[in-house]
């Protein structure tokens, strides 16, 4: 993608309905709450690969029209395959107003890096943890007060098969879109000498792009040696320099 | 003892000592949970031996001999 492409998906009419990304591992009902908050009764499976082509669906909540994209469901955003570049390549800019990551609360521990990768790409998170049926059934009781305490961003318990937590999911995107939640994601911090290197990156990435790419994320894949997907975003100048 | 992970009958477990390779191979198996210290266990092998199911951090996934070499475990 070259610098116009990104100027044109940068740009969107702020008077647009919201637009309301899905998030998550496959297998965590992603598309279950897709149908649940849209209403769509798309076909849900389980097999690999089956959201590529992400499907969008809409919603009314207090008089505001919403649009749900459902991503594909992804273990990291580190593009290792075509699904990851799809789903970052939305939320970085595409920029959802508000990115709801969703998460299986059977297994919560290994959904937590995609949460925490999100989380360095934009603010505007929510965590949906769903299959709380499942888990209670399994014996595992999930704090979510303390586990949104921990992350600095809101956090939703949900059963979507049943329609559980829809309702509470729907107001909590409204409250997080006009600012009467606003999330302030707690960021993993790295080794010294890695947020060393950060803290010099990160101005010039805002020099050269502006605040529109979150500068942090953006300095982690440089300093990882990814240029594949650094060279989407940078000029080769300051990618020759940061190397 | 120290192991590569496809040595691993089904039904045996062992924990995640160090992930080799470099790179994108490496931050996949990260992201699949195969960080240091994780108890891995063998579901099962498919008919053909290759891909095999793991158990890791409570979902199964299924491995490529090739991506699994990279993974040294203890048994346990």
């Amino acid at each position: 993608m070259d610098g116009s492409d990104l100027t044109l998906l940068n740009h969107r009419n702020s008077n647009e309905e919201p637009v309301i990304a899905l998030a998550g591992n496959p297998n965590t009902g992603k598309s279950t709450l897709f149908n649940a908050l849209t209403g769509l009764h798309q076909h849900t499976g389980n097999w690999p690969g089956k959201t590529v082509l992400h499907s969008r669906g809409h919603y009314v909540y207090q008089g505001i029209n919403y649009t749900v994209v459902d991503l594909p469901g992804t273990y990291s955003l580190i593009a290792n395959s075509i699904d990851e570049e799809v789903a970052r390549d939305f939320i970085c800019f595409q920029k959802p107003e508000v990115t709801v990551v969703v998460a299986d609360a059977t297994c919560l521990e290994r959904n937590l890096n995609l949460v925490l990768q999100i989380m360095e790409i934009t603010s505007q998170v929510i965590l949906a943890v769903n299959l709380m049926d499942e888990a209670r059934r399994k014996k595992i009781t999930i704090d979510d007060k303390e586990l949104q305490r921990r992350l600095g961003v809101p956090v939703v318990p949900m059963e979507a098969r049943q329609g559980v937590g829809v309702s509470e999911l729907k107001d909590t995107i409204a409250q997080v879109i006009d600012r009467r939640i606003v999330p302030h994601p707690r960021l993993v911090r790295y080794e010294p000498d890695i947020e060393d290197a950060i803290a010099l990156l990160e101005p010039q990435i805002i020099r050269a792009l502006g605040d529109g790419i979150s500068a942090r994320w953006l300095s982690l894949r440089i300093l990882e040696g990814n240029l594949d997907i650094v060279k989407n975003f940078l000029p080769a100048s300051l990618i020759k320099e940061a190397v | 003892m120290n192991i590569k992970l496809p040595q691993l009958r089904p039904g045996q477990r062992g924990i995640v000592q160090e992930i080799q390779g470099e790179g994108l191979t490496r931050r996949r198996m990260l992201d699949l949970g195969m960080v240091p210290g994780t108890l891995v266990e063998v579901v099962r092998r498919s008919p053909l031996g290759d891909p095999v199911a793991y158990q890791i951090r409570g979902a199964v996934i299924a491995l490529r001999k090739d991506e699994a070499s990279y993974i040294n475990v203890t048994t346990c």
